[in-house]
């Protein structure tokens, strides 16, 4: 029956026949239309049997079937008869099957008490802390080889990627490191001023960049940059079933994949340290010069007077350490990655929030140190 | 066993777990030499599961799993990378590297295993992608070809190292009919031409009545082995049972 003839609607007529209860469908019955619930049909009537017609309906689908299912499940629980062998042969085994489908005990639970939830991450916790000093092992052990010469190591791929988290991060990290540049000389100077200390905010900036921020904010860079894509391309290698391909080679992924890569990151993350102080220290100068009236020979010579060799050695060990960071948790959480599309997604998140994550506290651990042995 | 030729693989008592959850128990079942053996079943049986377990992808829960009469699964690391070389594995999708291209792709293996000169590498390589059929793509990256010229490529990969045991996991899945039985012909070519044990997972009957040596079949009621022997014999077993359904049953429509 065409749908675009005039429909007349669903109904469900009740009529009670002796002991019997008979339901009379008719009309169009479709699952978009208002069509009547057994619910309301039946009411609170009690009948002895109950049966079921359909000789006035034009057209139906799935929502007679649910009408006709719940009829006979509600007969089942109620103990009474229910005859639906007026109805056409295609409705009634539709309908039997979807009573089938509503009777109790089906549906698997496999939802877990909150105290085995947490017994689960707690055990998943303690798992992963064991599996991340392993993967640490099999770096170091890789290193070990590749250092004794032991190993194959692939210095192509690790060429390309110090092309890609080195040179190619040039651009972004120039900005950043720039405006912080400017920044920090705008804010020192509110204070310095006040002291007719103007001149200090060249110091201000060269310990500042060498000493922390050129480390950091290359750190912080490299994280989004070149953390989120190790992450990103190693998960979906491990999507793409690539690193099961490598194992059942025998070829450890660790070797192929993450020693070029972290050594990558390691090798270029002091040079863009070391870039990053220049173009904070150049930042400093061009708002020493343009807003304090500061010339960039004096900014300089002032500079020099606290900046020295140790500042520059602080920063650089620090950025190394950093380098690895994001190297290693890039690498590690792609390893970690589900084997599907949303894993990857998932994956490079958490490289980077675990990267700036063990920044800081590096960054943290790194000033006790410092300040300890007297750097 | 009767029969005299030597097993290349025997799992013992093998049981899997997939995501903590076990799928198979207690299989038993070996491979013998020069033989296509396939492993089939209905989707979600562990199929897959037990190919990955029994090449160390996986680490199985319990049994054992032993080629040419040494143990896999308790060897230690060096000694696995030495079984490892005997083997190949084509994945479902063809699982290339694809930073690297089709040649290097199958070159890998050959530099880490050999210490051939790397023109020679580069000519094996050419090689194995001509008897796939792919001569003239060696340069391509995986992601230039289409999903069936990339299964032949992960073949040509798995068969770079002229392996005694090749593993094949739905090597038809996503083939047409055509491409799918060129890709049986080529297996059977490269069994009765190196001697090479061949163990496909599949459900895919025409593969298995076209080709298969013997089978096992897996089923979810008992997880684990319902049926095994050689197609044509099992076809011809009770009707109803499931391994003659699996094998038999080609239309929904009567008449």
């Amino acid at each position: 029956m065409s749908a675009s003839q005039e429909t007349p609607a669903a109904r469900a007529l009740a009529r009670v026949d002796g002991p019997v209860l008979e339901v009379s469908l008719d009309g169009s019955w479709r699952l978009g239309g208002a069509t009547p619930r057994w619910r309301s049909v039946v009411g609170s009537e009690k009948p002895a049997g109950v049966r079921l017609r359909a000789d006035g309906v034009t057209h139906w689908d799935t929502s007679l079937v649910v009408f006709v299912g719940e009829a006979k499940s509600w007969c089942t629980k109620a103990g009474v008869e229910c005859d639906i062998a007026p109805l056409p042969e295609k409705m009634r085994l539709l309908g039997s099957e979807f009573a089938r489908s509503l009777e109790a005990g089906t549906r698997e639970d496999h939802a877990q008490s909150f105290l085995h939830e947490v017994g689960l991450a707690t055990r998943h916790a303690w798992l992963q802390a064991g599996d991340f000093l392993g993967f640490i092992g099999e770096c170091w052990l890789g290193a070990k080889r590749l250092v004794v010469g032991q190993s194959g190591f692939r210095w192509n791929d690790c060429l390309a990627e110090m092309q890609k988290c080195g040179a190619m991060a040039l651009p972004i990290v120039s900005l950043i490191s720039f405006l912080v540049g400017v920044t920090l000389a705008y804010s020192g100077a509110i204070v310095l001023r006040r002291f007719g200390g103007d001149i200090w905010v060249a110091d201000l900036i060269g310990v500042s960049m060498t000493r922390e921020m050129g480390a950091m904010m290359a750190g912080i860079v490299l994280a989004g940059r070149t953390g989120a894509a190790y992450a990103a391309e190693i998960g979906s290698m491990k999507a793409n079933e690539e690193i099961d391909a490598l194992t059942v080679l025998g070829i450890s992924p660790v070797r192929f994949l993450v020693l070029p890569r972290v050594l990558a990151v390691g090798l270029m993350m002091p040079l863009l340290a070391m870039y990053a102080n220049c173009m904070g220290i150049l930042g400093g100068m061009a708002v020493a010069y343009a807003a304090l009236d500061i010339p960039p020979p004096a900014y300089w010579i002032e500079m020099l007077t606290i900046v020295d060799f140790s500042d520059v050695t602080v920063g650089v060990i620090k950025s190394v350490v950093y380098g690895l960071i994001v190297g290693l948790s890039g690498c590690r959480r792609g390893l970690q990655a589900e084997n599907n599309a949303a894993g990857v997604g998932k994956a490079a998140t958490s490289a980077v929030v675990t990267a700036i994550l063990f920044i800081i506290i590096a960054d943290a651990i790194f000033a006790v140190i410092f300040n300890v042995v007297g750097l | 066993m009767s029969d005299p030729k030597p097993n290349s693989i025997e799992v013992t008592g093998l049981a899997c777990a997939y995501q903590d959850r076990r799928v198979l128990e207690g299989v038993t079942f070996s491979v013998h030499d020069a033989e296509i053996f396939f492993i089939v079943g209905g989707t979600g049986v562990g199929k897959t599961t037990l190919l990955r377990n029994m090449v160390g992808i996986s680490t199985p829960v319990e049994g054992d799993v032993s080629f040419h009469g040494r143990s896999f699964t308790a060897a230690d690391p060096a000694a696995r990378r030495d079984m490892l070389k005997t083997f190949g594995l084509s994945f479902q999708g063809g699982a290339l590297w694809t930073s690297l291209t089709l040649s290097e792709n199958i070159a890998l293996p050959l530099e880490e295993y050999t210490r051939l000169p790397k023109d020679e590498i580069a000519r094996i390589a050419a090689f194995r992608l001509s008897q796939v059929g792919l001569e003239g793509f060696e340069d391509y990256f995986p992601s230039e070809i289409s999903g069936g010229m990339r299964k032949r490529a992960g073949l040509a990969r798995a068969l770079a190292l002229d392996p005694a045991i090749v593993f094949f996991d739905e090597p038809s899945a996503g083939l047409d009919p055509v491409t799918a039985r060129n890709l049986d012909r080529l297996i059977l070519e490269v069994r009765d031409t190196f001697g090479t044990t061949i163990v496909i997972v599949s459900h895919d009957v025409d593969s298995i009545l076209g080709i298969a040596d013997r089978l096992i079949m897996l089923d979810n009621s008992t997880r684990g082995i319902i049926a095994e022997g050689k197609p044509a014999d099992l076809a011809g077993g009770p009707a109803g049972s499931k391994i003659v359904e699996f094998l038999t049953r080609r239309t929904v429509r009567s008449g």
